[in-house]
Parts: C-alpha cells; sequence; structure tokens
C-alpha cells in the first residue's frame, strides 16, 4: 500500500520536525532575565516600559522583560496558572484587592524577606504611611508599592462660571455638593450635578474610611479571617440613600461599574466628579475645559474626618526562583522605590510618589506650586488623621464584594430595592464570600 | 460494512485520529477537568485542595442568585433564539427574491458573522450607550423616555439580546438561504398557478421545507447562546445592573476567573452543561415531530 506509507511518513517527518523546533534551546543571554507581568493599559504601558528600560540601563548585569498580561484580574489569573505549572514571572503587578489573596496564597516572597536576604537596605520608614499600611502585615511591607492612587474631587470650572459659583472653591460637604448641582442644572450650565467613577471604591470603602468609619469588623479584616461587612449601619445608610434619592433629580447621575462614567465628566453631561487621582494625566490631555480638583466633600459632624485610602496595584515577588535571579529582582524594585525614580512616576502618569523624600522635593521643586491638583490627593492621604478605619481594607475575595456592593448599589439606585434591603443583601452576600474565602484558606 | 474505500483497515482510524483527538484534549478532558473540580475546594494558587463532596452544588442550588442566572439564561437564550431564526429566516426569504443585485446583498447578510461577540459588543456600546451613544442622543429629541441600561435591567437584556441574535444572522441566513434555494422552483410555480399569493406559497410549502434547516438552527443557536454569548456580556454589561444580564456562562467565568473560586466554578459548567443536554434531548423529542424531512 504505497499511498499510506507515504502518507505515514509525511506525518512522521512534520512530527519531526515540530520536534525540532519545540526542542530548540533558546538562544542564550549573558543577562539575567526577570521577567516582570503587569496589567497596564494605554499610556500607562508606555510609562511602565519607560521606568523598565531606565532600570536595565542602569546596570548591566539583569534585564526586566515587562510583559502586559491584560487586565488585573486577568494578569493575577495568569500568574497563578503560571504558579501552578512551576512558570511563575519573578514579579507580577496586582491590584489592590488582591491583597489578601497574594498575602495568603503561599506563593510570594515578601519583598521585605527579599530585601533582608540580599543585603539591600531600603528606607522602608519613609514611605508614605497610607500606602505601606495597605500592603503590609505585622508592620513588615509584603509587596513593593507601585502605583498607588487615591480618589479626589473633580469639577468643571466653566460650568461653576456658568452657574455663577465660586471658580476657585471646590464644594467642601456634600450639603454643598448637592446646593451646587442644583444652582448647575438650573442654570443649564450641566445636566447633571456629579458623577462617580468605581462606585463601591469611591462611596463606599472611601466613604467610610473618610468619615472614619468601620467598613468591616476586625479592623476592617486585618486582624483575622473572621470578618463581616459593616456597610449596612447608619452611615452606609445615610450615605448611599442620599445618593439614591439624588439620583431621582440628577444632582447625581449614576455612570456604571469601573471607570465607564468617565465621558460623564469628560463631555460635560456631569459637572462633578469623583475618580481616582491617577486621571490627572488622562484630563489633562483629554478634557477640553477648564477644570480642577478638591478633596473629597465631607457630611460634617457628628463625624470626623480621617483620610481617604488607597486603591491601585502593587509589584510581588514570587517565590521558588534562583537566589541570583531574586537578587536582580531585589535592585529592580529598590530602583523603582528611589525618590528620583518615584517623583518621575508621578510626574509621567499621576499616580502617588511613595517616599516622603519624594514628596518633600517635588515640593521644594515648587511642582506642587505649578500644578496645585496632582496636591490634593497626597493632601488627603497625609493631612488628615490616619485612623484604624482609614488604613485600608483586607477582605478575601475582595473583588466579588466590590461585585455585590456594585450590583446592589444598582438595584438602589434603580429603585428596585430600598436602601436598606440593598445594604443588607450586599452584606449578607459578602459576609457568605467571606466564610467561603476564610474556609478555604483555613491553615 | 463495505470496505471498497479503505484497502487499510487503520487508514481510516488514522483520519478520525485528529478530529478525535482535538475532542478528547479540548472537550472531553476539560469537561472531566471541571467535573473533578466540582467536588473540590480549591484555594486560588491550588496549593491546597480538600475533597467537599456535593458541597459546591448544595451551595449553588441553595442560592437565590444562581437561580436568578438560571432564569436570565433561559430568558436570554430563549429571546436570542427566537430573534436570530425568525429574523434571519425573514431576510432570507427576501434574499431569494428575483431582485437586482441579488448576490452583493447575500455577501453583506454574511458579514456580521465574521465579527467576533466581543467586537459586536463594543459596536452596540457605541450605539446604545447611554453617555456616547449615538442612538439615546437622537432618541432624546423624539422621546423623553431614557434608555438607560446601566440601571434599567430589562434594558440592558434587550440590548445584549440584540447584540448576540445580529452575531448569528449571517450564520443563519447562510443556511435558510441554501435550503430555500433548494426548493424546487416547479413546486412553487405550480402553487402560483394554483392561485397561492407569496405569503401563502411561503408558509404552506417553503417554510415546512425548510423545517429541517429551521430545527437544526434552533438548537444551534440555543446552544451558542447559552454558551458563547461570554463575549457580548462581557464586554456591554459585565453581568448588570444588578444583576438582570448575569447568565450562567458569564456566572462561571466570574467566579471562577475573577473571583477565583475554581470548586464553584466548576459545579456551575456542570450543571450547565446538563442544562443545555437536557434542553437539546426535549427539543429532538418533542420539536422534531414538527419537522417534515424530506
Amino acid at each position: 500500500m504505497p499511498r499510506n506509507t507515504t502518507l505515514l511518513r509525511s506525518a512522521a517527518w512534520a512530527c519531526a520536525l515540530w520536534a525540532v523546533i519545540a526542542l530548540a534551546p533558546a538562544p542564550a543571554s549573558a543577562k539575567t532575565e526577570i521577567h516582570f507581568w503587569h496589567a497596564m493599559t494605554g499610556q500607562l504601558v508606555d510609562a511602565t516600559n519607560e521606568l523598565v528600560k531606565q532600570f536595565n540601563e542602569s546596570q548591566s548585569e539583569y534585564e526586566v522583560k515587562p510583559l502586559r498580561k491584560g487586565t488585573y484580574p486577568e494578569t493575577l489569573t495568569a500568574a497563578i496558572a503560571a504558579y501552578r505549572q512551576k512558570q511563575a514571572p519573578h514579579v507580577v503587578q496586582v491590584f489592590e484587592v488582591g491583597t489578601q489573596t497574594m498575602l495568603l496564597s503561599g506563593a510570594v516572597l515578601p519583598v521585605y524577606q527579599l530585601m533582608k536576604e540580599q543585603e539591600i537596605a531600603v528606607e522602608w520608614k519613609d514611605f508614605i504611611a497610607p500606602v505601606v499600611g495597605y500592603y503590609s502585615k505585622d508592620g513588615n511591607l509584603y509587596s513593593m508599592p507601585f502605583n498607588s492612587s487615591t480618589p479626589i474631587f473633580y469639577y468643571n470650572k466653566d460650568a461653576f462660571q456658568k452657574a455663577g459659583l465660586d471658580q476657585s472653591k471646590p464644594p467642601q460637604t456634600w450639603k454643598q455638593v448637592e446646593e451646587y448641582s442644583k444652582k448647575i442644572i438650573a442654570s443649564g450650565a450641566a445636566k447633571c450635578g456629579f458623577s462617580t467613577g468605581w462606585p463601591s471604591w469611591t462611596m463606599v470603602e472611601n466613604m467610610h474610611a473618610w468619615h472614619d468609619q468601620p467598613f468591616a469588623t476586625k479592623r476592617d479584616g486585618f486582624e483575622g479571617l473572621d470578618v463581616q461587612l459593616l456597610i449596612n449601619k447608619e452611615f452606609g445608610l445615610k450615605h448611599i440613600g442620599q445618593l439614591a434619592a439624588w439620583q431621582k433629580d440628577n444632582v447625581y447621575s449614576y455612570g456604571g461599574r469601573q471607570g465607564i462614567a468617565d465621558p460623564k465628566f469628560i463631555n460635560g453631561e456631569c459637572a462633578m466628579y469623583i475618580q481616582s487621582s491617577a486621571l490627572i494625566g488622562g484630563f489633562t490631555r483629554g478634557v477640553k475645559f477648564q477644570w480642577g480638583t478638591g478633596q473629597l466633600p465631607f457630611w460634617g459632624p457628628p463625624y470626623t474626618k480621617a483620610t481617604s485610602i488607597i486603591g491601585g496595584a502593587t509589584l510581588w515577588v514570587m517565590k521558588g526562583k534562583p537566589a541570583a535571579e531574586n537578587r536582580g529582582t531585589a535592585k529592580f524594585l529598590k530602583f523603582i522605590s528611589e525618590p528620583n525614580q518615584q517623583m518621575w512616576w508621578h510626574v509621567t502618569t499621576g499616580y502617588l510618589a511613595i517616599s516622603n523624600t519624594a514628596v518633600k522635593n517635588l515640593e521644594a521643586g515648587y511642582h506642587f506650586k505649578k500644578y496645585p491638583d496632582q496636591y490634593t490627593a497626597f493632601a488627603q492621604l497625609t493631612k488628615g488623621k490616619a485612623t484604624a478605619n482609614s488604613q485600608g481594607l483586607r477582605l478575601g475575595n475582595f473583588v466579588q464584594i466590590r461585585d455585590v456592593i456594585e450590583a446592589e448599589m444598582e438595584n438602589i439606585f434603580a429603585g428596585k430595592k430600598t436602601t436598606r434591603q440593598g445594604l443588607d443583601d450586599a452584606v449578607a452576600k459578602s459576609n457568605e464570600i467571606l466564610k467561603e474565602f476564610a474556609a478555604a484558606n483555613k491553615q | 460494512m463495505q470496505r471498497t474505500v479503505f484497502r487499510s483497515r487503520w487508514l481510516p482510524y488514522l483520519l478520525v485520529f485528529p478530529q478525535m483527538a482535538v475532542t478528547v484534549l479540548f472537550f472531553f478532558w476539560p469537561a472531566l477537568k471541571s467535573l473533578q473540580l466540582s467536588v473540590y475546594r480549591v484555594n486560588p494558587f491550588g496549593d491546597s485542595t480538600r475533597f467537599i463532596g456535593l458541597e459546591n452544588f448544595a451551595k449553588l442550588l441553595g442560592d437565590p442568585d444562581y437561580y436568578r442566572s438560571v432564569v436570565n439564561s433561559l430568558v436570554f437564550a430563549g429571546s436570542v433564539t427566537v430573534l436570530a431564526v425568525a429574523g434571519s429566516l425573514l431576510m432570507a426569504a427576501l434574499a431569494t427574491q428575483k431582485i437586482r443585485g441579488l448576490s452583493a446583498y447575500r455577501t453583506l447578510l454574511l458579514w456580521p458573522y465574521g465579527i467576533a461577540p466581543a467586537v459586536s459588543g463594543i459596536i452596540f456600546l457605541f450605539i446604545f450607550h447611554p453617555t456616547y451613544g449615538v442612538l439615546p442622543y437622537f432618541l432624546s429629541f423624539i422621546t423623553a423616555y431614557e434608555f438607560n441600561w446601566l440601571l434599567k435591567g430589562w434594558v440592558a437584556m434587550a440590548l445584549v439580546v440584540t447584540a448576540t441574535a445580529w452575531t448569528h444572522l449571517g450564520y443563519n441566513i447562510a443556511f435558510f438561504v441554501a435550503g430555500l434555494l433548494a426548493i424546487p422552483g416547479a413546486v412553487l410555480e405550480a402553487a402560483d398557478v394554483d392561485g397561492a399569493g407569496p405569503l401563502r406559497r411561503f408558509t404552506k410549502i417553503a417554510f415546512p421545507l425548510v423545517s429541517p434547516i429551521t430545527f437544526y438552527l434552533v438548537v444551534l443557536n440555543m446552544v451558542f447562546a447559552f454558551f458563547e454569548s461570554f463575549g457580548v456580556i462581557d464586554a456591554v454589561t459585565k453581568g448588570g445592573p444588578g444583576d438582570a444580564t448575569m447568565i450562567m456562562v458569564y456566572k462561571a467565568y466570574k467566579d471562577g476567573f475573577i473571583g477565583l473560586n475554581a470548586g464553584s466554578s466548576g459545579a456551575q459548567s456542570v450543571i450547565l452543561m446538563a442544562l443545555v443536554i437536557g434542553l437539546t434531548m426535549l427539543q429532538f423529542k418533542y420539536a422534531e415531530k414538527k419537522v417534515t424531512y424530506r
């Protein structure tokens, strides 16, 4: 049967060819490669690549290779899959809500330990407290802060002028936000008063911290896995209830999850907006009207003002790599944490500079005088009173919890549930998720 | 068994081997894997895996949110199937009329099938988004009703149903056009001579003759809507508002990949698979009786 033999022979050849291609050794590199997976998008990818390039050119032993792996959840999932196949990258960027998952994973080498092993001195004390607090356990930093931000208040100065409001004075209290919104709508300067990005992060998580209210038991989850949410208490009911009421007359206009409400502010539909301080860069390039920033609105007594909390991501070091490679990782992390790089990073991206020295240098160099909006976030994080309620949130399966909270906010704003019912449901569902996490992570 | 085609005993096996290998590797193996996962509690990094029996299933069956996603799925898949099959039959009937430029129409009708669901989602986003969409902008001139699917659940559902059905249209039309063209002209002409109008000719002759195709497409569109609609949902509503468009396949993805709860996600996939197998069997048992095979 000649035909079959030919077929088999070509199949065998094809297999052999594939084997050669697949098994061919990769070209040897003189430098030790450090793989760095991240989830940056758009302009931030360029900034990240530039920062990595600066490190690669600063020395000749190591070469950091950045690779974008998709969104934050996708990057985390990819890193987990790679870790299970023993192919993990050296460094992976994980968003703040993944902190508890990473801490309990047993898959990471804490940065403080890495630096100690490599005998590389880092001025931990120089790091900004709210950033360090979020990512520390027992006073030790577990991941290297990379891109941190906090929600701030943006307002459309042109609309303020049209409505007869003082352009240089953003509202300080929620009462003023309401009053200004009504004036703005009445004058036709904008269709709606204000909107918000990342609804749970800005309106629930940060509002609780800002008003010195607990978000969850066990010191917001820092003191154990047996945690329950507290957002259906007096403050949560008041704030979310008020938003729901404002939703009816356009003082507030809900614009969706994550950052998809951004166009509401950018195209002038809403005159005020609460979103991450990291949008300053994007707004500077993309917004056609005069705008300014202010600190988050406050409800006033009986509450006392604490600080806001941060969001963004940090860099985690995966364990199980040879010491020589860990040395490169340590040097890279040390490099990006130094004041010069931090200043460059802040000016380029709008993310917070994480060392006090960098902040002082920015002040001394008149950077903040020239760009006062860039100072708003620092003021909010450092000038307020840091309390147990404003240190950050440490919850397992936080991504799911955020989803639950946002889904219930939508039910409340759409009038499908009362504020109490919606928040009670959010708490009940979240507690169930927390229980599941605790069970899966029982030591 | 005739052995005239293949002279070698092994050649047929060799020829079907790639197909079988792909099926086993990409279908049976993952299916078994999720069956296995569904009885474990796994922590995200997979270093603590504990057998918990049917606890994952018990949890889902006691969770009203899960029932909600089942109902959402049925509504979603049902609407998509009806819209996509009926719509494409209508368009195919029009595309088999004797009109000028017919082949151009037919080609154009096939185009949407080349578009990935996620891309179609993005297109619909730009058309319907309450803030920057084109349609709400013009609608605001003629009606005061706000088509805000960021808060109105049924509007969100209608949007993802339309977007998904739209991506299926091209595929369905191709089948219907082929089926309608295969109807012998003499039959239709005879009916014409007997005085039957176009509508009557369609309902009494053409439609019964393409009923096997319709049945096939109903099954296929339903399966597609259950399993492959993930892209549209992810691009447009992400399951919201509330959980109005949280369908089973999206919930399984979300709990597994975003929530890192592989056990529950595995259990959800198993239930989803069982549900779709069940529905398909029901269709074959009951709906197929109404189908006329030539």
